[in-house]
């Protein structure tokens, strides 16, 4: 560098490179951490617009799971989950719960009839102001192994190519387990009669700080009646929306929320994999349902069911879902809140 | 607010080198979490909300030292226009590292989400739930990010050009070595 003190008026080169180079390197730097140098990095924007249907996402909705309806209710744990977890949320007592019924779809007008999958989105608040939400589907195991074989899903589904889902199956031959549930397991014609899975595993963390690989479904105390698909189809389009409006208001409805602990070597990274039915399975309190909402300005509208909102003695394991379903659940959420005047009759859409 | 001193003292120049490494991590924490999947998304969110915090705290104990012990004199051979960008951009940067907390702290209550620092500490909701302002709140985030980080280069492009152009003792006022020969 020069070191002889440079008169302000002699124009020198080298100095203008420095800084030229200085703020040059910086602001390509930035510019490769936001993914603007890597057009291949899977991207929340990609994940999120390739759920969206061939004329566009529903604006002001979820881009997924789009078509719901909201509840209120508790959850009381035993106290039994507490010798695997010491979240507030397994200590004996009762905590409130807001949630949401709702179609693995990106249609919010879609008939209840056509759609396969079917979910439950909770979040349970305990005094101290944590909060466990979780987002769970009536299938036994998730489709695919990877948030990268779902993208692929998605992209292969949507795609005009007429050998794209057999290229797609080569793959991922994963899906045809999902595929053989989906052909095969009963319908029924309730929420209230679905068995929920968090497919994704997780992390408990007991008071010794000791961690337990767990996944936890809610299993309905409602006897679940097999209705052939086209009985439903007669149903109407929002059967599914009426039924448990009606069947809540005559009771409240239950489920039993059981936490299925892992064997050590159990595939807890992959949500297409189910563990063995003999693994330990702890009954640890009971979600009961009273009362139901639309979701037109109803309590679960502005929730983003994000699966990575853990208390403290939750946490993430080494399944990659949850951090791509939260990326993707957040893009979600930051969309349809902007599009908030396109959503039906809400307060919001009104003033527009 | 300046100072006969010649150069910032020693807590103002080590906020100010602390807060620098700080916000520098903060802005490519930010953009580099809204743009992946990867696992490595929920480690970036779970630094980036106590970071941010932290950021507040700090700005704040800043703008106290900075209204109590002032600021050393610009060069007073300096062009006024850039005397006054040099002003602004002061208020500029206070505002942001002031602002962007506070701002991503309200777009989380808008959207009705826990502001969780780390295990069980959660701050309080500063705002009503509702989706138009979590939209605005969010866009003001996002936007005013790049333009921090916009600001960022231009102020190292001006202090390299007091340093290596004019070399008239702006950087030194700043600069992070402890005082030997300190010009009184």
């Amino acid at each position: 560098m020069v070191q002889t003190p440079a008169s302000p008026k002699s124009f020198r080169l080298g100095p203008v490179v420095i800084i030229a180079a200085v703020v040059g390197v910086a602001a390509i730097a930035f510019a490769y951490t936001a993914g603007w140098l890597s057009p291949q990095r899977l991207t929340p924007k990609k994940m999120v617009e390739a759920l969206a249907p061939p004329g566009g996402p529903a604006l002001g909705h979820r881009r997924n799971h789009a078509k719901g309806i909201c509840f209120t209710g508790t959850f009381e744990a035993n106290g039994d989950g507490s010798a695997l977890s010491k979240a507030p949320v397994f200590a004996r007592g009762q905590y409130p719960v807001v949630g949401r019924f709702n179609l693995g779809t990106a249609d919010p007008n879609a008939a209840d009839a056509m759609v396969r999958v079917r979910g439950i989105g909770i979040r349970i608040t305990t005094p101290d102001g944590q909060e466990w939400r979780s987002a769970m589907i009536d299938a036994p195991i998730f489709p695919v192994s990877t948030p990268q074989g779902f993208y692929e899903l998605l992209t292969a589904s949507g795609s005009k190519d007429p050998d794209s889902m057999k290229k797609f199956i080569a793959a991922h031959p994963e899906f045809t387990t999902f595929l053989a549930w989906a052909k095969s397991a009963p319908w029924t014609g309730s929420y209230a009669e679905e068995r929920y899975n968090s497919l994704n595993s997780f992390l408990f963390v007991d008071a010794t700080g000791t961690t337990h690989p767990i996944r936890w479904s809610l299993v309905p105390a409602a006897q679940p009646v097999p209705v052939s698909p086209d009985e439903l189809s007669k149903r109407g389009p929002d059967f599914l929306e009426q039924e448990i409006t009606q069947r809540v208001s005559a009771s409240p409805q239950r489920w039993s929320m059981e936490v299925i602990v892992a064997n050590p070597g159990d595939p807890t990274a992959d949500p297409n994999k189910a563990w063995p039915a003999d693994r330990r399975t702890v009954e640890v309190g009971t979600l009961t349902v009273q009362q139901i909402e639309p979701e037109r300005d109803g309590p679960c509208l502005n929730i983003n069911f994000d699966p990575t909102v853990l208390p403290s003695g939750i946490t993430t394991s080494d399944d990659p879902f949850p951090a791509a379903r939260s990326a993707a659940y957040s893009r979600s959420y930051n969309s349809r809140t902007a599009e908030a005047s396109y959503y039906p009759g809400t307060a919001a859409g009104a003033k527009q | 607010m300046t100072t006969s001193r010649k150069r910032f003292t020693a807590p103002q120049r080590l906020l100010h080198w602390l807060m620098a490494i700080c916000i520098l991590s903060m802005l490519f924490i930010g953009v580099g979490m809204v743009s992946t999947i990867t696992p490595k998304y929920l480690t970036l969110v779970q630094i980036h909300k106590p970071l941010g915090i932290a950021i507040l705290v700090l700005a704040l104990i800043r703008l106290l030292l900075r209204i109590f012990y002032g600021a050393p004199a610009l060069p007073a051979d300096l062009p006024e226009p850039i005397k006054l960008a040099a002003n602004l951009s002061q208020y500029i940067f206070y505002a942001l590292m002031i602002g962007m907390p506070l701002i991503g702290w309200g777009m989380l209550s808008a959207a009705s989400y826990p502001v969780v620092l780390f295990g069980s500490v959660h701050l309080p909701s500063i705002l009503p739930v509702r989706p138009s302002l979590h939209a605005l709140l969010w866009h003001a985030h996002y936007y005013l990010a790049f333009a921090f980080f916009a600001f960022i280069l231009m102020h190292v492009a001006a202090i390299l050009f007091h340093k290596l152009i004019r070399n008239d003792g702006v950087f030194e006022a700043m600069a992070p070595v402890l005082s030997r020969n300190q010009p009184k």
